[in-house]
């Protein structure tokens, strides 16, 4: 097998075994660890009023009475078919609930991965382009301080000054791009904190490296050499965050939603939390980890494509 | 008169070391260089002559500051320039060639862009005559290729190449071969002489190695502590008088003696790469016996395999009547004892939050021997006094690392040491203290040295036996004398020829 | 130094609440409800009129006593973790960072709020949780500092002069790769109280009544329209003690450059 074949099944192995890791690590939690799981899918204040008899029926629609891995082969086969059950809540098969709701979380998150790219890029460049310290200084500091304010204190402050004092934006829905503002910029500053430093970080080492040297030797200028040289090395390394850069936006997102009552996964995510439905939370997680597997696969498939470096040692065989 | 190239007058640069706190870096240094005229500028590490380099390139880092004194390019005075004004003067009145060519070019960019950069109408056609006139061959390839795809001396080519593609009048080269090795070092610098002659453009060199200097220059100028010290001063003396190639060759000592560390058909294989192919060596008793080859030889993977730090893939070696290869972890400790190891840099191979004292005793609290007096003991044998032994190697210059390594070494009282490069790190006048040191040692305890090295010059003056490497393989092998006056393979004259300084 | 000393306050406050405000946390004066910020309470009042100072005093006890719980949790197991897989190497590396893998997958707030959901809502179980869901990341972290240690030539150097397995981890490998852990560990912190009050903010903490930090921006949350402060002022002192440790983990790791 040639160097890339063998790398990208590597990889894909890689990726499906997270998937049927995560599928199985949440069985054990929700179906195996609790003493008594029929009880999870009730409501804590109503569980001693409900008769034996009852539990008994739900208990046998679910699955609970036969061998655990028995159960767990069937939840496993069904979940290969995109059957995760029905939630407990609403009834609605788990699968299309997901998908209602997926959108609009989509359309928040991936507008809010943009903007904190931009922002993240816009502070680690200005860095690197200005020759004064105190705002270099300056603007090294803040992406430790978008890290350190937590979302729902950012969103409260967001939603106080630009709906309630200047009544720029709606407050609360989701209707039209109108409301979407806040709780991208909400969703945003968290998310580009991260990616901000590790830019930071990597075009100031960059900037040191020896064919900058060469740049400025040839007669370069600093905007010249920033945006032919640097820019590109500096950027690679913000690929290999990409997994934890959505697990920012995935956390991200259930507080904004929540506090901007919006409607999306993340808020759903919370519901199905608070009211123990453990079929939806159970297709939830698998669906997360089966996108960060399929994210981290995307950056290790194509970062050889953009390091010739990488593609070369791939190519001529060598494990990476 | 003709102007100047390049005349620096007056020069000094300071370096910020604390708030309202500057040091010296270059105090009052002055050079001029003229058209067609090759100065060498010849210096140890802190000299200065880095820093005065990028003062005169003005690219000073950010905690630097020039003083006073001026630098004039052709008679147009450039010190007080800002980065835009001296970017026209980058490039096309001097062109720059840097120390490390693997960090110096641009890794994700083909070469022919970078160096049609440099070029100034931005032409394919004047880039590739650039990497012509750099001494490269097939240019289309070259022009093609990311820079991992060159080895080290193609890619200092295309560094020269670009320093050329500013047609500028001058070119400074900074430790322009110290990465590569010395057969590469010698047709880069003898490209360079070339080219002085052929454009009538001057060059200033910055290097170490006085030998480097010696063979090529007009002028040599020495630099020492910030400032250009003259031919007659002492420490110009000390230089020349460190230089290998004026030092006299070792006495060669009687053949025969004990074999007390033997090598049988040594194999090492790394994935596709034949890294050793079947390597036989025999260290006699009480003698030196150099391991000499250029990078990729292998000499380094064959001193990992006599230290027990790496398993061969096939062959033996023997310490004494001992089989090394198949040792288990406990039995290994055992030979340790008589086998010890010194790294080529002594910067990383002493743990920084350990003492002298500390570092010292570590073997003898590993076999569980009282320390005590025989730290201090071993401290003396290598010439550093008691006041050492609280510090910390942040606090040791290279020398005394290097030092302390090998007094951690003999502790156990070993046979044989094995030293890896243990010299190639330091600056010429300290790794003449050290080889005398380790000659000295080697007088009053009958050790046995395996000496790795890619410098034959060094060779001469300590080593008994030498055996020379190249791709794996064993090319010569023999008595030092013998082999360095009059060697038998084409390849090991070749490295003779490519020492520098010996043409005297 | 300003970062020291937000954090010596905040853990005074934690330690011996009483010493800093003389109101209850519990106890409201129901006439007073949501006075402004004032001299007499510099937080203001919530809704029953109790002092929002002293619940952000008495807070920071419940915040980073779970805090410093998830993150002994954290830390002792995935330096733990980290340690045994960067030293060992080989297929006990391999099984342990494919295992690593899987819970990286999962977002930490989202398995936090998981592990919360099937062990029942209490701060304790909210440490727990924090705890449990940042060991993969601690152990990645950790894994790879260990690996540049024992790369290091003076690792190599300890195996020559016959030192021990054991003697170069413990003497070598466990001090060096901490150093830049400890950093990391005070980074940690941070983002411990963020999960933490996180977690707290979105109902999964203490029981109302109890002070707690997400729990006290959430009670306010619902009159953030006409009374800002009651969540803001409580959150601000927050971000204070999280921007704190950043600062202080920034500087560690200058140190140990």
């Amino acid at each position: 097998m040639t160097g890339v074949a063998r790398y990208t099944a590597l990889k894909v192995g890689r990726a499906l075994f997270v998937v049927w890791a995560a599928f199985t690590v949440t069985f054990v939690l929700l179906f195996v660890l609790p003493a008594d799981p029929v009880d999870l899918l009730f409501d804590p204040a109503e569980l001693n009023a409900i008769p034996p008899e009852v539990k008994e029926q739900v208990a046998a629609n679910y699955g609970f009475n036969e061998p655990v891995i028995l159960q767990y082969l069937n939840r496993l086969g069904h979940a290969l078919t995109g059957d995760f059950g029905s939630s407990v809540q609403s009834g609605k098969p788990v699968t299309g609930a997901i998908l209602e709701v997926l959108p609009s979380t989509l359309v928040l998150a991936s507008a809010a991965l943009v903007l904190a790219t931009l922002i993240a890029f816009g502070i680690a460049l200005a860095a690197t382009a200005t020759r004064r310290t105190w705002l270099r200084d300056l603007l090294e500091s803040l992406p430790s301080g978008a890290v350190s304010v937590p979302v729902f204190l950012s969103g409260i402050l967001v939603l106080q000054v630009f709906s309630f004092q200047l009544g720029w934006f709606p407050a609360f829905g989701d209707q039209g791009w109108r409301s979407l503002v806040l709780p991208l910029i909400t969703l945003a500053i968290p998310v580009a904190g991260p990616i901000a430093q590790l830019l930071v970080r990597s075009f100031t080492t960059e900037f040191a490296a020896g064919y900058v040297t060469t740049g400025w030797a040839k007669g370069g200028t600093r905007g010249g050499i920033i945006v032919r040289d640097v820019l590109r090395n500096a950027s690679l390394p913000a690929l290999t965050i990409a997994g934890v850069t959505f697990g920012n936006l995935i956390a991200g997102s259930v507080i904004t939603e929540t506090v901007f009552a919006r409607r999306g996964l993340g808020r759903m995510t919370q519901t199905a939390i608070n009211t123990l439905d453990v079929p939806l939370v159970a297709g939830i997680v698998v669906l997360v980890a089966a996108t960060f597997a399929v994210i981290n696969l995307i950056v290790d498939l194509i970062y050889p494509l953009l390091d010739p470096r990488l593609r070369a040692s791939l190519t001529a065989g060598v494990a990476p | 008169m003709t102007e100047s190239l390049l005349e620096i007058t007056d020069l000094a640069v300071d370096y910020r070391t604390g708030r309202r706190t500057w040091t010296p870096a270059v105090d009052g240094v002055s050079l001029h260089v003229d058209p067609g005229e090759f100065v060498s500028l010849v210096g140890e590490s802190g000299s200065g002559k880095t820093t005065l380099i990028q003062g005169a390139l003005g690219l000073l880092p950010v905690a630097a500051r020039i003083r006073s004194g001026t630098v004039a390019y052709s008679g147009v005075d450039v010190t007080g320039f800002n980065d835009r004004r001296m970017a026209l003067v980058r490039g096309t009145y001097v062109g720059f060639v840097p120390q490390d060519p693997n960090t110096s070019l641009n890794p994700v960019r083909r070469v022919g862009a970078q160096v049609q950069e440099a070029v100034p109408e931005k032409k394919r056609e004047a880039a590739l005559e650039s990497l012509r006139l750099a001494g490269l061959e097939d240019v289309e390839r070259v022009f093609r290729s990311y820079p991992h795809e060159l080895s080290g001396g193609m890619k200092q080519r295309a560094l020269i190449a670009i320093a050329l593609a500013g047609q500028p009048k001058i070119i400074v080269a900074d430790e322009p071969t110290s990465a590569l090795d010395v057969t590469v070092q010698k047709r880069i610098l003898d490209h360079l002489v070339s080219l002085r002659e052929t454009l009538g453009i001057g060059i200033l060199l910055v290097t170490h190695d006085l030998g480097v200097a010696q063979d090529r220059s007009d002028r040599i100028l020495v630099m020492n502590k910030g400032r250009i010290v003259d031919e007659d001063h002492e420490y110009t003396r000390r230089l020349f008088a460190a230089n290998p190639a004026r030092q006299p060759a070792r006495e060669p000592r009687p053949a025969g003696g004990r074999v007390v560390l033997r090598a049988t058909g040594l194999t090492k294989e790394y994935g596709t790469l034949r890294a050793l192919d079947g390597v036989d060596l025999a260290v006699r008793e009480g003698t030196t016996h150099a391991v000499v080859g250029e990078s990729g030889a292998g000499k380094s993977t064959l001193a990992g395999i006599l230290a027990g730090f790496a398993k061969p893939g096939a062959g033996t070696v023997h310490v004494g009547d001992r089989e090394l290869t198949g040792l288990n972890r406990k039995q290994l400790r055992e030979v340790r004892r008589d086998l010890q190891y010194v790294f080529q840099n002594p910067f990383t191979s002493l743990d920084p939050r350990f003492t002298v004292r500390r570092l010292i005793a570590e073997p003898l609290r590993a076999y569980q021997l009282p320390a005590g007096d025989r730290v201090t003991e071993l401290l003396a044998a290598v010439s550093l006094d008691e006041s050492f032994l609280d510090r910390l190697p942040a606090q040791l210059s290279g020398g005394q690392r290097q030092r302390v390594a090998i007094a951690r070494a003999l502790a156990l009282r070993p046979k044989i040491l094995v030293l890896d490069e243990a010299v190639s790190a330091l600056d010429v006048s300290v790794q003449d203290q050290i080889l005398k040191l380790l000659t000295r040692l080697q007088d009053e305890r009958g050790l046995s040295y395996v000496f790795v090295t890619h410098d034959l010059g060094v060779v001469r003056l300590v080593a008994d036996d030498v055996t020379v490497m190249k791709d794996g393989a064993v090319v010569e092998n023999g008595p030092a004398a013998c082999v360095l006056r009059d060697p038998e393979h084409d390849y090991t004259r070749h490295l003779l020829d490519a020492i520098p300084g010996v043409k005297l | 130094m300003l970062s020291w000393a937000v954090v010596l306050l905040a853990v005074g406050w934690a330690v011996a609440p009483h010493l800093f405000t003389s109101y209850s946390p519990f106890a409201g004066d129901a006439t007073a409800s949501f006075a402004p910020p004032s001299a007499d309470h510099w937080f203001g009042t919530d809704r029953l009129g109790r002092d929002l100072y002293a619940r952000s005093v008495y807070g920071a006890r419940t915040t980073l006593t779970a805090t410093l719980l998830a993150v002994l949790i954290a830390f002792g197991a995935g330096a733990g973790v980290g340690l045994i897989a960067g030293f060992a190497g080989g297929v006990v590396d391999t099984a342990i960072m494919r295992v690593v893998d899987v819970f990286l997958a999962i977002p930490s707030l989202l398995l936090a709020m998981v592990l919360v959901s099937v062990l029942g809502y209490s701060t304790n179980n909210i440490a727990l949780a924090v705890g449990v869901s940042s060991i993969a990341s601690f152990a990645r972290v950790m894994r790879s500092q260990v690996l540049t240690v024992v790369h290091q030539d003076y690792v190599r150097a300890a195996y020559g002069l016959g030192v021990s397995r054991l003697g170069v981890l413990a003497r070598h490998v466990v001090p060096n790769s901490l150093s830049s852990v400890v950093a990391l560990a005070a980074l940690e912190v941070g983002a411990g109280v963020l999960a933490v009050a996180s977690l707290g903010f979105l109902g999964y903490g203490a029981p109302p009544p109890q002070p707690e930090w997400g729990l006290l921006v959430a009670e306010g949350r619902d009159y953030v329209a006409v009374h800002p402060w009651a969540s803001i002022l409580p959150g601000l002192a927050l971000a204070t003690v999280v921007i704190a440790t950043h600062r202080i983990s920034t500087s560690l790791r200058r140190e140990n450059r």
